[in-house]
């Protein structure tokens, strides 16, 4: 009797169900995997996994199928593997790529296939600027949206008023300092120099005896090892204590950081997360990630784990209703997430991540190095404080602008 | 002044790890005449084994011999499989030794995973040498002393010993070599351990400066090539000359003029190639 | 001319590609297009590896050179199809000629080495001279050529089509090359410089000729390459393209023009297609580069021949 009860109820339950609540949804998470960028693809990797693990690979009552690529670190692999996902797998939602050469490398194809993508990662200001996309929106920030208030932040409250900066000669190298000469300057700053090591300069040498003796501070804006060799060289060469040392994002980022000593104690820096972050939900997720990994969350597994979260609350405005694209894509557009791990999070109409950003020193806690958050500026957009039609307007952020005036 | 002191030394001191990398490449390609792309793999899986064993040992010193010799069963290895059949065929090495290079990249990801590490020098080797308002670090110091024991060794060995003599017999003449009874192949063996060796010791003295991470491989190749072919194959002084010439003028090259750090290498190296096609010191 | 059975086997491959795209997927369509296009540069590198035996280190620039002529005119001052080709033709040319004569002067080794330095060079201009080249980030939004066919190429069938014209047409620029004297006589070269020499030939000009020819043919693929990602960046030009190409020859065999056309398009499913199923694929790179030389040094049409000839293939020549 009651098998037939059972029966006769799942039948109904079946029943009631629309057809496409079995069929999973499908998601393409592009990273790197193998050479240089590995490691920052595979702490991507780690964030969406944690964040499909609490959800038990369902979302919106759908299971969820999960397709991790990797890319190979080239935008021809990476647009062959969007290619892969779209028209070969038919993906519903990207999330990746990792580096902005491959966002944009797939940013016209995406919104030409029609599939809604979630940059984790990839910085570059114009991918949500002057070339922003229906189909691209971003769950961390531009390449200047935390070095913008640094700058300000730099000459109005830490009071410095020559800086010389120093960073990756490339796209985003070029950004970071940018953004941060921009507002620093617009605060009565100035830059007083402006170097550049290309990619891969294994000696930092020539570049730090350069640096003036009569600045207040030095800007740094690098990502991987080149921040490790850096602060290596800086504490050799003597600087070490004698000039402040003001990072971008990523110079001293939770997976770089682990690897570092104490020559980064005292570097202060800017974004939109940190590790050491002291909210309810911070702390359940670094928990979280410490348990799974052994390691701190960053600037790339909290990103794709943020991607994540903008994918839950969409799909929950659509009701797991993946597959109308409009209004799939509508729901993601308007995302604002209220307790991420970084806080509350928005996004505006060009699909950027409005956010807090955290101004953090390094300190040592219980043995090891965090990011110790000591100013918080909230609800950060890409503009800052600039009027937006009029920060459309100037060109974009590069090596070339804003011109170094007092070099 | 105090501008020509510091990047004067931060040349030397940058040749000094150039040569590190590349004396062990000057001897594989030099002598040899083979084409090696995995001698950028020497270097990091070098530096990833010397890690390794000083988070073990905590012994700097062991750490480099650790590093050092078992690089050079592994391109003893490689050689005696591969490249040994492969002499004279350029074309041939270039593949075989990219495909080695390319496995040898993801063994490294696979084994040590992707995040970049410095190794932890000793204490007595951190630090500057302070002297008026110049700083000298003496890791600099450090890498300048052993590049110079390196190349002096080298000298002895291949000038002043049987052994050398033998060496250079081979790499003149290996027929002739053949004849007079020496065993060539032993010996064109264990040159080419030799080479991968220095590589390797390379790779962790520079672990301590540089860092060890993955695209350190092949980072450095082009860097190694290039002060090869500006010293001439074949020739141990060209090696050193090359180094030295290459790290000074990248290290002025990039103070004087920073718009053209990408070709400061590679520029002169194209241009030394165009009058003399075999290098400064180089035998054609 | 041709012996019939080859003939038979090039009508078979031609009829393949041609009647291929309704039965593949989307995807598969592109990568096969993508095959062609590197199929170019692979048959280019050929006339001077395989025909001449200069083992060139820097083959990509004249890929990278095609390609960044397509992003640079195509996006700032929004040039048609045949001022692209025009201009990426000429400007791959012109660089050959250049390089040309400072490699030209070198043989073996010295002849990887200048390549390889030259390579270098471009692949720094592509990098630093951001206000050109945009540096890293590359150049994107490059839109598929419109030719005022009744086909837009923007879809993937009809630009396979194009793709294959221009492989077609590459080809047999290529083979009328080699086939003509003047290929015959940069055979004669490869075989013995100073035979050739000695015959009064003008070994160092039919080099010289061989060595443009190839850079142009090269700059070809690249127009194409420019036009089929939609964007060009210095990944393009990097040493490891470079070697890849050389890869692409070997595997297929040298001097055949047909079989670099294929090795490319091996190479270009095993990198695309295999690293879908696993993320170790370098590793089976790796294996197929050591591979190719240990156990088909003569690439995939010469181990066909062979075995068509009923010899059991030497597995490795020992010089030694």
């Amino acid at each position: 009797m009651i098998r037939h009860v059972v029966a006769l109820g799942l039948l109904v339950l079946l029943a009631a169900t629309p057809s496409w609540a079995q069929e999973p949804i499908r998601i393409g998470f592009l990273t790197i995997l193998t050479g240089p960028l590995a490691a920052p693809g595979k702490e991507m990797e780690n964030g969406i996994r944690l964040f499909m693990e609490e959800h038990k690979n369902a979302l919106s009552g759908r299971p969820v199928d999960l397709t991790v690529l990797d890319t190979g670190g080239t935008p021809a692999g990476t647009l062959a593997k969007a290619r892969e996902l779209a028209e070969q797998r038919k993906v519903h939602v990207i999330i990746g790529p990792l580096a902005a050469f491959e966002a944009y490398a797939i940013a016209p194809y995406v919104n030409s296939q029609r599939v809604p993508t979630i940059s984790p990662s990839a910085a570059a200001d114009d991918l949500t600027q002057r070339k922003a996309t229906q189909f691209f929106v971003r769950a961390t920030s531009t390449s200047t949206q935390p070095t913008q208030p640094f700058g300000t932040y730099a000459a109005k409250t830490l009071g410095f008023k020559k800086v010389a900066t120093i960073a990756d000669d490339f796209a985003f190298g070029h950004e970071v300092v940018a953004g941060f000469q921009k507002a620093f300057e617009d605060a009565g700053g100035q830059v007083v120099q402006k170097l550049w090591p290309k990619l891969g300069t294994t000696d930092q040498g020539p570049y730090i005896s350069q640096l003036r003796k009569d600045i207040d501070a030095v800007f740094i804006g690098f990502a991987g090892v080149a921040a490790l060799r850096f602060l290596k060289q800086f504490e050799d060469a003597g600087l070490k204590g004698k000039i402040p040392v003001l990072a971008n994002q990523t110079a001293v980022d939770e997976a770089l950081l682990r690897n570092m000593g104490d020559e980064a104690i005292g570097v202060v820096s800017t974004m939109h997360y940190s590790a050491a972050l002291d909210t309810p939900a911070n702390r359940k997720f670094t928990a979280a990630y410490r348990k799974a990994f052994g390691t701190d969350p960053g600037y790339y597994s909290v990103g794709a784990y943020t991607a994540g979260l903008f994918l839950k609350q969409a799909l929950e405005k659509v009701r797991g209703k993946v597959e109308d694209t409009d209004s799939f894509l509508q729901a993601v557009r308007g995302v604002a997430i209220a307790d991420a791990p970084g806080g509350p999070i928005r996004l505006d109409r060009h699909g950027q991540a409005v956010h807090n950003i955290y101004i953090r020193r390094v300190e040592r806690q219980e043995g090891r190095l965090q990011n110790t958050v000591i100013h918080t500026i909230e609800g950060v957009s890409q503009f800052w404080n600039y009027p937006e039609a009029e920060f459309l307007k100037q060109p974009a952020y590069s090596r070339d602008f804003p011109a170094c005036r007092f070099c | 002044m105090e501008f020509w002191i510091t990047q004067t030394f931060n040349g030397v001191s940058y040749g000094a790890l150039l040569f590190l990398l590349a004396g062990g490449l000057s001897i594989i390609f030099g002598m040899m005449r083979i084409v090696n792309m995995t001698h950028g793999s020497y270097y990091l899986l070098g530096g990833y084994v010397g890690l390794t064993v000083i988070w073990k040992t905590g012994n700097f010193v062991l750490a480099i011999l650790a590093g050092a010799l078992t690089i050079a069963l592994v391109g003893l290895g490689e050689y005696n499989a591969f490249l040994r059949r492969l002499g004279g065929q350029e074309l041939g090495q270039v593949l075989t030794t990219m495909g080695f290079a390319l496995i040898f990249q993801d063994l490294g990801l696979v084994i040590w995973g992707g995040d970049p590490y410095t190794i932890p020098a000793p204490a007595a080797l951190s630090g500057s040498y302070q002297i008026g308002e110049l700083f000298f670090p003496v890791y600099r110091v450090f890498i300048v002393a052993v590049a110079a024991a390196v190349a002096v060794i080298l000298w002895v060995v291949l000038e002043q010993t049987r052994v050398g003599a033998m060496i250079r017999a081979t790499v003149d003449d290996a027929e002739m070599a053949r004849g007079v009874g020496i065993n060539v192949p032993l010996i064109s063996m264990g040159v080419f351990a030799l080479g991968a060796f220095l590589a390797a010791v390379g790779g962790v003295v520079a672990g301590g400066f540089v860092g060890v991470y993955p695209g350190a491989d092949f980072e450095i190749l082009p860097y190694a090539f290039v002060v090869v072919i500006v010293g001439g194959m074949g020739s141990l002084k060209g090696a050193v000359i090359g180094s030295l010439m290459v790290g000074l003028l990248d290290n002025f090259g990039k103070a004087f003029f920073p718009e053209l750090s990408y070709f400061t290498l590679f520029a002169p190296m194209a241009a030394i190639l165009a009058i003399r096609p075999t290098g400064l010191f180089g035998r054609a | 001319m041709l012996p019939r059975h080859r003939v038979i086997g090039l009508g078979i491959m031609l009829l393949l590609l041609l009647v291929a795209p309704p039965f593949l997927s989307s995807f598969l369509l592109t990568l096969l297009t993508q095959a062609l296009i590197y199929g170019i540069l692979a048959m280019s590198l050929d006339l001077i590896l395989g025909y001449t035996g200069l083992a060139s280190l820097g083959h990509a620039a004249y890929l990278g050179l095609g390609a960044y002529s397509v992003g640079v005119l195509t996006t700032r001052h929004g040039a048609n199809f045949w001022v692209t080709l025009a201009v990426g033709l000429l400007l791959a040319a012109v660089v050959a000629a250049v390089f040309g004569l400072v490699a030209l002067r070198a043989t073996g080794v010295y002849f990887l080495m200048i390549t390889l330095a030259l390579g270098m060079v471009i692949w720094g201009l592509a990098h630093r001279w951001v206000s050109m080249t945009q540096g890293d980030i590359g150049i994107s939004g490059v839109p598929r050529p419109d030719l005022g066919l009744p086909w837009s190429l923007a879809k993937g069938i009809p630009f396979y089509y194009f793709s294959l014209a221009g492989f077609l047409l590459a080809l047999w620029v290529l083979w009328v090359v080699v086939r003509s004297p003047f290929g015959q006589s940069l055979v004669g070269i490869r075989e013995s410089e100073s035979r050739m020499r000695t015959l009064g030939y003008h070994v160092w000009l039919h080099k010289y000729i061989g060595f443009i020819i190839a850079g142009t043919v090269g700059g070809f693929s690249g127009v194409l390459w420019g036009y089929y990602n939609g964007f060009v960046s210095p990944a393009d030009v990097e040493l490891a393209t470079s070697v890849e190409i050389l890869l692409m020859v070997a595997l297929g065999g040298r001097a055949t023009l047909l079989g670099p056309a294929l090795g490319a398009g091996v190479i270009v499913l095993l990198k695309n297609l295999v690293s879908v199923y696993t993320h170790r694929w370098l590793l089976i790179l790796g294996a197929v580069y050591i591979g190719t030389i240990v156990y088909a040094p003569e690439g995939i049409v010469g181990a066909v021949r062979q075995f068509a000839k009923g010899v059991k293939p030497e597995p490795l020549r020992s010089k030694a």
